[in-house]
């Protein structure tokens, strides 16, 4: 074998071939473009919100005598964290916010890891039933619930009518109707649903063998569930906890209807209010605080769980799965499950639903029932004829507005998830591929509200290329990508991952070019799982509220926020009615998506 | 047909070398086996002619133009190279039909679709599997699927066909059916083929040259005769052969031109024709290893001029082939008879070596040093 002969080399070829190679490969040209937008729509926006809170605003020059505007100041941190109204901005909502995320993260894991275990490893009856029903709170928005829980226990010390118990003549304390009482209780039966997912995934991926064997081993029942099924699950609990800590801690919906009222705050409503106070500088150096505590939690998730993580999914293999026989007390577990879901799951929705029909609120008899809120064309008399939701343009206005931002914002969305999807799943271990992930991640830490606040000062104004764009449709549709990038991308990357890359390498080298290879190859391969991701961000902006709530204008109006102006202005039947129609579109689509799930091409192809 | 020249190719993956400054040469028309242990880098030798990696150093030359000339940064892309290449996992677009998974390449070159279907059907005939065409590749055996990922191959006729483990999947029988499937095909289409695969089996009966390599580097080049007989480095002889021939310590010392070489079969002796380029201490008693494949020790129930005696460990009679272990001082030997053949164990025997079929390899290198002539 002879020594490596150096062959020609012109330094102007090598050149001109370094340059030719990265721009004729699309892979870099699209990793290029994506991390440049992500960067001008993730990390300028977070940077220049952090950086606004430094500064002095025109409109607070006031406040600070002698200085200039646009100056670097620590007015507002100063303001927000030692000066006497510090209490009411920051502390007393962070103490309240707390302790609700931490109480609706005990109960929702409780409640949902009972019923996980009861679904998956007891041999209820009926487990078909119970498994789709209890999954519907996931359907049914949670600032719906707490609508719903308005209607039930509303009493005379706000304004406007009366509830459902107030009409029995049972007056409901002040506790039960506002502040953290009823917060947490309707976000418990919002979230457990979350964390009933989670674990009964996590379960069944148990073999029943190992807990054979631990009987075999001479353990008992209880010795078994401590010793050998908790320790499995402990991480997927663990990760349910951390997930509806944060989700809790940066909702708006719930604590705005049952707590504002009765002027109980949390950090998230907080936020609201400031920033609808004009004082938007405070309200960024509170979703700074937000973001903070939001990343702490995915920070400690992955320290307490990150390398754990892998066990629960290890023995995926299922196996065999013997049932627990619940004996003697099964009629009593039947019953009590019965209950909470005629309770917890189906009440809400038909508190909602006959609220509707009731002319005069409060009153709850046949005589009463009416179809007014629903297609009444307007009686002075009745909320100063405001006509019922179907007779109402402003209502097919806004039905058209949804519709639009959340089929335009899906289709965006899910491509870009594709794309992105893509860059993770063919650029693992290179450098491209972890910065997209990791730049795809943050909008995930940062809480929607505040995530619209961030929106709200980057693009209230023109910018580079880009002209103001408040109150514009481009920024719904905008915020609402971007802060669903995370979900998006990561069904795009499983999706794509699926895609072996041997398929593309085979058409390669049967002389496809990239676009080819995308148009023939990856977009076909990918098709079912495109449409399950649209199907879930659909979902998921269908019923949003906390996102836009800061960057919305009437034109613009959603049903969400429709509901919630309705709401706010006491006029709860309309508001109900809303809640009804967005609910029954949810079912819809997700009914859609399990039937197009299952039937689609996945059938004709295994391999 | 065509033929390819590597000169120098060097592989990285961040900081791990696959492949050092390998040089091979494929002939025209040849084919050549890449066989090594797993992870030896004779993947990354197909991928790197294939164009789906570029090495970061080296030439590759295809009838001496420059596909690759990793210095100037220049890498023709794959389609431009006319191969094709088989993927282990056969690779077959799982949305389309065998057919449409076959004529997918012709498609891309705008070739009237009448040329296309006789050129689909011609390479589907061939390999069997016309009947099939309308079918999806989840509808197909393993067997089906390879035949088709082959037809996709061979259907734009091209120059270079590289086939990476093709038979890994297979079960025991289909693998043998298969093998002469390819053999047969490379006679008849008189293409270049570069194959991949760790089974020495593969590797000696299909091919026209076997490349072997360890860690990334290239260590031997022949024909599979010539590997088996001759293995350059003491891990080749130890890779190729079943069952694995027989190692034995030894001690070497040159006298007159001559190599002296000691052991528990006693002493043999050696002329220079015999001697590789290999060095070797011209001087003084260094450490050496006898090579001796199984089938050259000739079993003898009675002694006789040259055997020497040894006694039997265990013996396991195949039907076809007895194999027997057996012991010699501190020598533990195994030989392999034809036919059935029964031995008691703690039998007395004599064996009998001839000592010009012996390999010696240098103990301290582990390279061949003495060649075994073949037998006239």
């Amino acid at each position: 074998m002879s020594a490596p002969v150096p062959r020609s080399y012109s330094r102007s070829k090598k050149a001109k071939n370094f340059i030719l190679n990265i721009i004729t490969n699309p892979y870099n040209i699209i990793v290029l473009v994506s991390i440049i937008l992500l960067g001008y729509l993730i990390i300028v926006p977070l940077f220049e919100m952090i950086t606004t809170t430094f500064h002095l605003a025109q409109r607070d020059l006031r406040s600070v005598p002698g200085a200039t505007p646009g100056e670097f100041t620590l007015y507002y941190w100063n303001r927000l964290l030692f000066s006497n109204i510090s209490s009411s901005l920051l502390y007393k909502p962070l103490m309240n916010s707390l302790m609700i995320a931490m109480s609706v993260s005990v109960i929702s894991i409780l409640l949902g890891s009972v019923c996980a275990w009861l679904l998956v490893r007891s041999d209820l009856p009926g487990k078909r039933f119970f498994s789709l029903v209890i999954l519907v709170p996931y359907m049914l928005p949670s600032w719906c619930k707490s609508m719903a829980w308005i209607t039930v226990f509303k009493n005379a010390r706000v304004g406007g009518s009366t509830g459902f118990l107030a009409s029995l003549g049972i007056n409901t304390p002040d506790w039960l109707a506002y502040g953290p009482i009823p917060i947490i209780l309707v976000l418990s039966i919002h979230y457990y649903a979350y964390a009933y997912l989670l674990i009964s995934a996590s379960l069944s991926s148990i073999n029943s063998e190992l807990e054979e064997m631990g009987e075999i081993a001479g353990a008992s029942k209880s010795q078994i569930l401590s010793k050998i099924t908790m320790p499995l699950v402990l991480p997927a609990i663990l990760s349910s906890f951390i997930l509806t800590f944060s989700k809790s801690m940066g909702t708006f919906g719930v604590p705005a209807f049952l707590g504002m009222k009765v002027n109980y705050y949390t950090v998230s409503t907080m936020l609201y209010s400031t920033v609808q106070q004009q004082q938007t500088t405070t309200g960024f150096a509170i979703a700074m605080v937000l973001i903070i505590i939001s990343s702490l939690n995915v920070y400690i998730n992955q320290r307490a769980i990150g390398s754990r993580r892998s066990y629960a999914t290890i023995g995926g293999k299922g196996g065999r799965s013997n049932l627990v026989s619940l004996g003697r007390s099964k009629p009593v577990i039947l019953a009590v499950l019965i209950t909470f879901v005629i309770i917890a799951v189906l009440g809400p929705i038909i508190i909602l639903l006959i609220d509707t029909f009731m002319l005069k609120p409060g009153v709850y008899s046949l005589e009463n029932f009416s179809l007014y809120y629903w297609i009444g064309s307007g009686r002075p008399d009745i909320f100063e004829g405001e006509k019922g939701v179907l007779a109402n343009p402003r209502f097919w206005k806004n039905v058209w507005n949804t519709l639009a931002l959340v089929i335009t914002t899906s289709v965006i969305a899910t491509s870009c998830g594709q794309i992105l999807g893509y860059i993770t799943s063919r650029g693992r271990g290179k450098f491209s591929g972890r910065l997209v992930e990791q730049l795809v991640f943050i909008p995930y830490l940062i809480p929607s509200i505040a995530f619209g606040a961030i929106y709200l000062s980057m693009f209230s104004r023109p910018r580079l290329f880009i002209p103001s764009l408040y109150g514009t449709f481009t920024l719904m549709v905008l915020v609402s990508v971007v802060k669903h990038l995370p979900f998006s991308s990561r069904s795009g990357t499983s999706n794509m991952m699926q895609i072996s890359t041997e398929l593309e390498e085979a058409a390669s080298i049967s002389g496809a070019s990239f676009v080819k290879r995308f148009a023939r190859i990856v977009l076909p391969l990918s098709k079912s799982g495109f449409l399950s991701g649209f199907m879930l961000i659909f979902i998921s902006i269908m019923k949003e509220l906390d996102l836009i709530i800061l960057i919305v204008t009437p034109s613009l109006a959603t049903l969400p926020y429709m509901a919630y102006s309705y709401s706010n202005g006491n006029m709860g039947p309309y508001s109900n009615v809303v809640a009804s129609i967005m609910f029954l579109i949810v079912l819809l689509v997700y009914w859609l998506t399990n039937k197009l799930g299952n039937a689609d091409i996945a059938s004709s192809m295994g391999g | 047909m065509s033929k390819i020249e590597l000169i120098g190719v060097d592989k990285y993956y961040g900081n791990n070398h696959v492949l050092k400054a390998l040089n091979l040469t494929i002939e025209d028309g040849e084919f050549m086996t890449l066989l090594g242990p797993s992870g030896c880098g004779k993947t990354t030798t197909l991928r790197v002619v294939s164009g789906l990696e570029k090495p970061q150093n080296g030439t590759i030359l295809m009838d001496g133009r420059e596909i690759v000339n990793a210095a100037e940064l220049h890498y023709e892309p794959p389609a431009k190279r006319e191969l094709n290449l088989v993927f282990q996992s056969y690779a077959l677009w799982p949305h389309m039909t065998v057919y449409n998974n076959v004529a997918f390449g012709l498609t891309i070159k705008k070739i009237s679709s009448d040329i296309i279907r006789k050129s689909v059907e011609d390479a589907l005939e061939r390999m069997q599997i016309l009947e099939y065409k309308d079918r999806y590749p989840s509808e197909l055996s393993g067997g089906q699927q390879q035949r088709v990922a082959i037809a996709r191959a061979i259907v734009n006729t091209p120059k270079v066909l590289l086939l990476d483990e093709p038979l890994s999947n297979l079960d025991a029988k289909l693998r043998i059916d298969m093998r002469s499937e390819i053999k047969r095909l490379h006679q008849e289409m008189g293409t270049t083929i570069i194959y991949v695969t760790h089974d020495q089996i593969e590797a000696l009966t299909m091919s026209t040259k076997v490349a072997i390599f360890f860690d990334g580097v290239l260590e031997q080049v022949d024909t599979p005769l010539k590997v088996y007989q001759n293995p350059a480095t003491q891990r080749i002889a130890d890779f190729i052969g079943n069952p694995r021939i027989n190692f034995v310590d030894g001690k070497a010392h040159c006298r007159n031109g001559k190599l002296f070489v000691q052991s528990d079969l006693g002493v043999y002796e050696y002329g220079d024709k015999d001697f590789t380029a290999n060095e070797f201490p011209k001087s003084g008693e260094f450490d050496c290893i006898l090579g001796i494949r199984p089938e050259q020790l000739t079993l003898h129930k009675r002694a006789q001029a040259n055997t020497i005696e040894a006694e039997v460990y265990a013996s396991q009679p195949a039907g076809s082939e007895t194999l027997i272990q057996m012991q010699i001082a501190n020598t533990r030997l195994l030989a392999k008879e034809i036919g059935v053949a029964s031995y008691d164990q703690d039998q007395k025997i004599h064996i009998y070596v001839n000592p010009a079929m012996v390999n010696i390899f240098n103990k301290e290198t582990g390279k061949l040093i003495k060649l075994a002539t073949e037998l006239k």
